[in-house]
């Protein structure tokens, strides 16, 4: 007994040996351990043996079949392995054939700009609000200390629908908006079209965009005006970034400032991106104007304030180089890829 | 306004500072300059000589040797210039020198041009004798250069010394951009005074001394100013047995450097003090004036008027005139006539420094196209207490170059006298707005240095009446703010109440729309709010069509920028036509712009501005993929409704067969179709384009960011398939609202898998093939149950005529 089991183990690892597919594998198993294999017929002559031997020669059957599975499972593994070795062999592709991209669309530069404008000022705890583009001349001028006749009002070349309403020539009505309303203190954001009548050509076009912002809260002072654009310019153009504040006048703030940053192009030593001077000039601002204040029902005894304006396209034409103003509205797809 | 930094050290004789340390400080105390021009940047070496000897060249007919004293040497020139004789005195530029350009006028070469000692055939030559345009400059700015030839310096000039010099070629001009509310600076002497203070240095205005003689000017001339609004203050005197003649070249160097031609003394004097002061002042010939007297009227309506450049002008009711007894004279502020003008056989003349309304001057300048110096100057509204100083000042000029008899007194009609405004001072409001600071002491010293005196009884702040920019304590602020330096103001963050930062909802949608249209492709894009009114044309949209309504500009740039967009087709067709012709490929824009709706024309009220969200493209994809954008947007805003869409869009511009409203609830919010061919043609896309336009007000009414968890099913679904023939007019979206009525509550899902036409089909009929989902929440659902829907179903829509196929 013992020799036959012998011998079907030897006969079966040989056919193992022999086999060169998991097919062929499969086949030992069942010419071996299947149903109607060697070894089940042995199991099934067990009848014939006397019963004090049956737990012994049931136990030899079990290990050889043990032992033919072990290396049938061993062969099997080492043959997948090798199939699948092959197989990888097989399927080595060029990594330098052209991808499969999904069309992606392109954010315009302006927004671009802007989403990062409102990024910084969102978490100082700004609010970004809109207002109307075509404005009673009353807030674009009037609520602003730019009464009727003011030079200032000639200056800006405004669009006029008729003698009340004109085209806003600054996101700036959206301040005396905001204030009507009331609701102190105020932190906000206005980004929105502003029009005026400049012909088009590389630098000017009749519509553009502005970022208006206001600070209006007791205690509010031209050093928060400074610290808060500070912030805002080294967010925007980098840690490094210096900024200048220099004397100006606007009508709706007083005292005013016009601030430059240090260029980002040569970190301020003079290059022909600043025209050498290491500054380039890219807002105004001031502490609202206490006549403003009062036009908008705000006592200027109790609250002060800060505004400032940038203009959208001037960040956007800066920050990526771009020369010609007429490119942010062509919408070329060549361009708009680009950002 | 320019100056001269020659001219602001006439003032401020301390003053010690390069160009660049005098921008950059000046600019941060608040007068800005743009830039300067150094006058002899391009110069070097160039000295008065006096030609000695004048010999012919031996091998040139056209030039001649000169030996020229250079002060220690004598030294040999060969020129070809013709004006030169023996004892001139001419500029010279000596061996290794440079000239800033050549003979013509305007011939300036950057950096200059290197002159270097020579042979001129055969003959040696040590130098260059130059003409005034090789100096940089030109003869409107030094009338006595000759036309052609070298410049000749007069007998007194110092031979050795520097040419540069002698000619005040060794000086910077300095613009400034003066802001509107600092109305002195426009002047030398207000721009001298900020020096002073910028600098900490002493400021020494010019004295302006008594002048005239016994006579009384009264006799002269009488004055009468019928609108004192429009003419607060008309100052008047006279000159009599005037000497025309040139004026001093000091005079002429200080109006050359700023860009005044020197013309003649009279002339140059109302010049020379109209810049000095900011005044401008007019010169009348007092023998042309009618009963010597002077009228400020308005014109009267439609009354023409020659000025003194020769042209005819039409007036109106508001613009103020300057008459004699019979006749206009001049346009008050703007111009004078032709016929009271000086000429040089001029005996006696009348100055005028009159002060008149800013507004009405730029007004009127506008009105009539005449835009001069003199309104530039008056419609910035001037101090008229300063008109008194500008023509004393002038008149101390007459007489100090003789060009003239000063008659005694002023004609000074001067309705409300302008007083200084008080403000009243609190240094911890002022240290309060800035967050500064600074002492009394140092806020009382800034004022002092820009002449704000200090009333310590009353602690009032007395500002001058030429400085009408200061009326309170924010504007006190801003002159302590620019003379402690912005930049030593601290930097701190506001403190105070915390606010939350945020976009308004309206906004995230707008974001929301942007991303989506990313992911599906699209780039934005951005167009003109205005546009022309021939874009309704062009859209095909009929006469009577509301979108015609639109608000109009009243000073356009052109039509095609004079209508307010009602619809925001045209900027997006615009850009993929732009495309097109570029050959760009595959091509998909979208923007987010508003349209401008009126609410009644003539406008009384805004009109309503309405976002929209407008996509198109070209190239590939079809309406279809166009459907998707507008679905997976919907999806994404939590509009998780069915959409309807309307073939019965009437939408002129669009292909008849391929399009649709888009109707969420009941109400029609958007559209999208294949271009018109037609349009397509008119704007010259020379393929199919799809549009879609959808209305974000009625989005943002909709749109939602909340979203609730709803569970993954757990137990399986039942899918069963049907297949249909039907007449090709119906639309599956029929079949789909039968499904979504009949399909009872284990409706999960349905999906077109099949829509097929032709052989084997019926003419006129369309196979369509749906598989329909079923799936209950709590259980497996049983066989009896889907049955039963599938039934409702099929019996619905065997009711609509369609057949099914087994």
């Amino acid at each position: 007994m013992k020799d036959r089991l012998q011998n079907i183990k030897d006969e079966a690892l040989k056919a193992i040996e022999a086999a060169d597919m998991p097919e062929k594998l499969n086949d030992v198993r069942v010419r071996f351990l299947g149903k109607k294999g060697e070894l089940t017929a042995v199991l099934k002559g067990m009848k014939d043996v006397a019963p004090e031997d049956r737990p012994k020669v049931g136990q030899l059957v079990n290990e050889t079949r043990a032992a033919i599975e072990s290396v049938l499972e061993e062969s099997k593994a080492k043959m997948e392995r090798a199939i699948r070795e092959e197989r990888m062999k097989q399927e080595v592709i060029d990594v330098t054939l052209p991808s499969k991209k999904n069309m992606v669309g392109h954010r315009h530069p302006n927004t671009i700009a802007l989403e990062e404008v409102e990024r910084i000022f969102v978490g100082m705890g700004y609010e970004v609000v809109e207002g109307p583009e075509v404005e009673y001349d009353l807030y674009n001028f009037e609520k602003l200390n730019i009464p009727d006749g003011h030079p200032a009002k000639d200056e800006q070349d405004t669009f006029y629908v008729n003698k009340e309403i004109v085209l806003r020539t600054q996101t700036s009505p959206v301040q005396a908006r905001v204030m009507e309303q009331g609701k102190l203190p105020i932190r906000m954001i206005a980004p929105g079209r502003v029009f005026r009548s400049d012909e088009v050509d590389a630098t000017h076009s009749p519509s553009f965009h502005q970022i208006e912002g206001l600070v209006i809260d007791k205690n509010i002072s031209f050093a928060d005006l400074k610290g808060t654009l500070e912030v805002f310019a080294k967010e925007l153009f980098g840690p490094e970034t210096k900024t200048k504040f220099r004397p100006h006048h606007f009508p709706f703030t007083e005292p005013s400032a016009e601030v430059d940053v240090t260029c980002f192009k040569c970190g301020g030593k003079g290059c022909r991106f600043c025209k050498g001077s290491g500054w380039i000039e890219i807002l105004g601002c001031g502490m609202v104007h206490p006549h403003v204040l009062e036009m908008c029902g705000i006592d200027p005894n109790e609250y002060t304030g800060f505004a400032f304006g940038v203009g959208l396209e001037r960040i956007a034409l800066l920050k990526y180089e771009i020369d010609d103003m007429r490119l942010l509205y062509e919408n070329d797809v060549r361009f708009l890829k680009q950002f | 306004m320019n100056t001269s930094l020659s001219w602001i050290k006439a003032y401020v004789p301390d003053l010690d500072v390069t160009a660049q340390e005098y921008t950059d400080a000046m600019t941060l105390s608040g007068t800005k300059v743009e830039g300067y021009e150094v006058l002899d940047a391009d110069l070097d070496k160039i000295v008065i000589g006096q030609i000695d000897k004048i010999e012919k060249h031996p091998d040139a007919d056209k030039l001649i040797v000169c030996q020229v004293n250079i002060g220690n040497e004598t030294i040999q020139i060969v020129t070809g210039a013709k004006n030169v004789n023996e004892g001139d005195k001419i500029p010279v530029v000596l061996d290794g020198g440079r000239v800033a350009g050549g003979h013509e006028p305007g011939s300036r070469v950057a950096g200059g041009i290197k002159i270097k000692k020579g042979k001129l055939r055969g003959v040696p030559s040590n130098g260059m004798m130059c003409s005034i345009e090789e100096l940089g400059s030109n003869r409107d700015m030094y009338p006595e250069a000759p036309e052609e030839g070298i410049y000749i310096f007069p007998e007194d000039a110092e031979v050795g010394a520097s040419a540069i010099e002698a000619l005040g070629l060794n000086d910077v001009v300095f613009e400034y951009e003066v802001t509107s509310n600092r109305v002195d600076c426009f002047s030398v002497v207000g721009i001298a005074r900020e020096a002073a203070a910028t600098f900490g240095k002493e400021f020494h205005p010019p004295v302006v001394t008594e002048t005239g003689n016994d006579e009384d000017v009264n006799d002269y001339i009488k004055v009468t100013v019928k609108d004192n609004d429009l003419c607060p203050r008309y100052c008047a005197r006279v000159v009599k047995n005037i000497k025309i003649g040139p004026s001093p070249k000091w005079m002429q160097r200080r109006l050359a450097s700023v860009g005044i031609r020197p013309i003649n003394n009279l002339v140059d004097i109302t010049n020379y003090v109209m810049e000095e002061y900011g005044q401008p002042m007019h010169a009348y010939d007092l023998d042309t004036i009618a009963d010597h007297e002077i009228v400020v009227r308005t014109a009267a309506k439609g009354e023409k008027f020659t000025t003194l450049d020769g042209q005819e002008r039409e007036m109106d009711e508001s613009v103020l005139m300057i008459c004699d007894g019979k006749k206009s004279i001049g346009i008050a502020g703007i111009m004078g006539g032709e016929n009271s003008m000086i000429t040089d056989d001029v005996k006696t003349m009348l100055f005028e420094a009159a002060c008149f309304d800013g507004t009405n001057i730029r007004k009127s300048s506008k009105k009539i196209g005449l835009r001069t110096d003199a309104s530039g100057k008056f419609e910035k509204g001037l101090d008229p207490n300063n008109a008194q100083a500008a023509i004393d000042r002038a008149c101390q000029l007459v007489e100090e170059l003789g060009a003239g008899e000063v008659v005694g007194g002023m004609v000074d009609v001067y309705g409300k006298k302008k007083e200084p405004v008080r403000v009243p001072f609190d240094q911890d409001e002022i240290n309060r707005l800035l967050g500064t600071d600074i002492s009394k002491e140092d806020m009382l010293g800034y004022f002092k240095k820009i002449d704000l005196e200090y009333d310590e009884e009353t602690n009032e702040v007395i500002a001058p009446t030429f400085r009408h920019d200061l009326f309170r304590m924010a504007d006190l602020a801003e002159e302590v703010a620019r003379f402690y330096g912005y930049d030593n103001i601290p930097t701190t963050l506001p403190k105070g109440e915390a606010t939350t930062g945020k976009l308004s909802f309206k906004l995230r949608v707008e974001e929301v729309a942007r991303d989506i249209a990313e992911f599906c492709g699209f780039s934005q894009g951005m167009t003109y709010s205005f546009e022309s009114p021939k874009v309704f044309d062009k859209l095909m949209i009929p006469a009577d069509s509301p979108l015609r309504q639109t608000v109009e500009i009243m000073n356009p740039l052109g039509e095609d920028y004079s209508i307010m967009r009602t619809t925001s087709l045209n900027g997006m067709l615009t850009s993929l036509a732009t495309n097109y012709n570029r050959r760009n490929k595959n091509v998909r824009l979208y923007e987010l712009g508003n349209v401008y709706i009126p609410k009644a024309l003539p406008l009384t009220e805004l009109p309503e501005e309405r976002m929209q969200f407008t996509l198109g493209m070209y190239g590939d994809g079809d309406f279809f993929s166009m459907k998707g954008v507008v679905e997976e947007f919907f999806e994404k805003v939590g509009m998780s409704k069915k959409e309807i869409y309307d073939p019965n869009a009437g939408k002129p511009y669009l292909h008849p067969g391929r399009q649709a409203n888009i109707i969420y609830e009941g109400e029609v919010v958007g559209y999208l179709g294949e271009l018109h061919p037609d349009v397509a043609d008119t704007y010259g896309i020379g393929t199919k384009a799809y549009i879609a336009v959808i209305d974000m007000p009625e989005i943002v009414k909709r749109a939602s960011f909340d979203r609730k968890y709803t569970g993954i099913a757990k137990f399986p679904a039942v899918t069963r398939d049907i297949s249909m023939v039907m007449p090709k007019e119906i639309l599956v979206g029929q079949i789909e609202e039968v499904i979504e009525k009949k399909g009872g509550a284990y409706l999960e899902s349905y999906a077109l898998f099949d829509i097929y036409e032709g052989a084997q089909i019926k003419d006129g009929y369309k196979s369509v093939a749906y598989s329909i989902v079923f799936r209950a929440k709590d259980k497996t659902l049983e066989d009896a149950e889907v049955t039963e829907a599938m039934d409702r179903i099929l019996k619905a829509l065997e009711g609509m005529g369609i057949e099914l196929r087994k």
